[in-house]
């Protein structure tokens, strides 16, 4: 074993540690193991809700991105801001909404918006079904870290499935309660390392960020803008809007608009949270400074950049400290998504179809739920090729159709119905699983249409369609008369 | 639509006028290319003007707890 490699597992042993400590005197039911409990204070929501922004999509995901395709990468920054600038309007009525129904899912606040069952059983499949890519981002993540840092003595399917373990044994032991405490832990690092990395490297290679991006565009002119087609202006615009659309529609971070105690807290973080969202412009600059020094990866490799020009920069042990880094940004993003997909699949999807299980029950189900889900994801890390960016964006293709039918039950409850909503939404999520597993381009399916049109994210124009469909269908038939009226107080 | 509403507009606004006219690499702005620079920038509006709103929107005055 390596130094690299030592320091890793010492973090991995102290996550561990800390998710241990953290239950201890706290009786482990369903509310404890994947809430929380409830009680978390502010300050602690806080630091969940940023904390699931620093990801192995902010580590290795945007610096790989910045590397492969230059100024396209700050996509990133403007959609997690115009995201938080949203939220201000966005978060408070959801929380209305979910306390006046008593919800405590996202399945459930569409399911009571719409007076529906069956549109709550299809937004958790919705939800689950974009969790996977996300959690196979992560996976990924894990396996390249533990692939580079052993310097090549793992290959890279034993890397994933000895990081699938340690996620399974951390989500196990821990639940919520470890993620909170190693969330601050890792935020910490993460952003020291980051800023670290995104000065040195540049200095290190090139003699600092200036000069790093005035040789970058004196050996590939316009590289540091956008292309005129491919990942260019239109796709930057479309990228943007259905990603800030779909942030918060994330189960995970959707959730957390429960464990608030009022929502002022979110209107306050608006104007914080857009300046969090910097430190990923450091991994940014660590990836620009892998162009030029470490030529010729592509495709899914590209996400090693930032790991390969720290091995040619650092002694192993420092190597360790940004693997491990690296390692939590997997670790704790993956285990709050791990535990909202096992709480989605037990909560909103088993019990509706078995009512009567016991609270005890529904605990076992939901703890076995855990490797299973894993199971799935590690079989789709080792089978896909594609980057943690263009893995991401699928997720977020497919989390942000949900959009339209939240919108419309907050803005216009009248322009919509629940039979409406669902005809939208499975338009929207087949259109974009067509387009990602079909492997289908809108450039095959429009040949005839203007550049700027096929370059158009296939999320985006699945967004217009589901939201076109979802008008359409509620115009043809009346809202029927299922809804149940509103009590009066 | 309030003034608080219409400054929420000025983030969306930058954006799409980056597209507009600041996709270009030159002339770099400290160090960076034209094109990061205006983001950055557009970055660091979004915090003022939340800021602003933040305190303009009478919702926030209420004493803590009474939310509607």
């Amino acid at each position: 074993m390596n130094a690299a490699l030592a320091v890793i597992l010492l973090a991995l042993l102290f996550a561990l540690g800390a998710g241990l400590w953290a239950r201890r005197g706290v009786r482990m039911d369903l509310a404890q193991w994947s809430v929380g409990g409830r009680g978390f204070s502010t300050v602690l929501v806080f630091v969940l809700m940023a904390g699931e922004l620093y990801t192995t999509f902010t580590f290795l995901g945007a610096s790989g991105f910045a590397y492969g395709y230059g100024g396209a990468a700050l996509y990133v920054l403007v959609y997690t801001c115009l995201a938080f600038v949203m939220s201000y309007w966005l978060l408070p009525p959801i929380w209305r909404l979910a306390r006046r129904h008593g919800a405590m899912t996202q399945p459930e606040v569409f399911a009571a918006a719409y007076g529906s069952p069956a549109l709550g059983l299809l937004v958790s499949a919705v939800a689950l079904l974009a969790l996977v890519p996300y959690l196979v981002v992560q996976m990924k993540g894990l396996g390249l870290i533990v692939q580079v840092t052993s310097y090549g003595a793992l290959s890279p399917a034993v890397a994933v499935i000895v990081g699938a373990v340690a996620m399974t044994a951390y989500v196990m032991v821990s639940g919520m309660h470890g993620s909170a405490v190693t969330a601050v832990v890792k935020d910490v690092l993460v952003l020291a390392v980051c800023a670290f990395l995104g000065f040195y490297l540049p200095a290190h290679f090139h003699g600092g960020v200036g000069a790093m991006f005035e040789r970058i565009e004196a050996v590939r002119p316009g590289f540091l803008a956008l292309p005129e087609t491919g990942r260019n202006a239109a796709w930057f615009a479309s990228a943007v809007a259905m990603s800030a659309i779909g942030m918060y529609l994330w189960p995970h971070a959707f959730s957390a608009v429960f464990t608030a105690r009022s929502p002022r807290i979110f209107r306050r973080n608006a104007a914080v949270m857009p300046l969090y969202a910097l430190v990923m412009l450091f991994s940014m600059f660590a990836g620009y400074a892998a162009v030029l020094n470490v030529p010729g990866l592509s495709g899914g490799r590209i996400d090693l950049a930032l790991l390969e020009l720290s091995i040619r920069a650092f002694d192993p042990w420092f190597v360790g400290v940004i693997g491990a880094a690296g390692m939590l940004t997997a670790l704790v993003p993956g285990s709050i998504m791990l535990i909202s997909a096992s709480t989605l699949l037990t909560r909103s999807l088993y019990r509706p179809l078995r009512p009567n299980s016991s609270d005890a029950h529904l605990m076992w189900v939901s703890r076995l739920a855990v490797p299973l889900l894993m199971g799935v994801t590690v079989a789709l890390t080792l089978t896909g090729g594609s980057s943690i960016v263009a893995l991401l964006l699928i997720g977020f293709a497919v989390v942000a159709q949900l959009a339209p039918a939240l919108l419309s039950a907050l803005l216009a409850p009248s322009a919509a119905h629940h039979a409406g909503a669902m005809a939208g939404i499975v338009t929207g999520v087949g259109f974009v699983m067509a387009t990602a597993i079909g492997g289908v381009a809108l450039r095959d399916l429009m040949p005839w249409a203007p550049s700027w049109l096929q370059d158009l994210h296939p999320g985006f124009v699945g967004l217009i369609l589901n939201a076109t469909v979802m008008l359409a269908s509620s115009r043809l038939r009346r809202r029927p008369a299922l809804i149940l009226p509103r009590p009066s107080p | 639509m309030r003034l608080h509403h219409w400054l929420g507009l000025l983030p969306v606004l930058h954006a799409a006028l980056g597209l507009a006219v600041a996709n270009r690499v030159k002339p770099f702005v400290l160090g960076l290319p034209f094109f990061m620079a205006w983001i950055i920038g557009g970055v660091l509006l979004s915090a003022i003007v939340m800021a602003c709103v933040y305190r303009l929107d009478p919702a926030n005055r209420a004493p803590q707890g009474d939310e509607q």
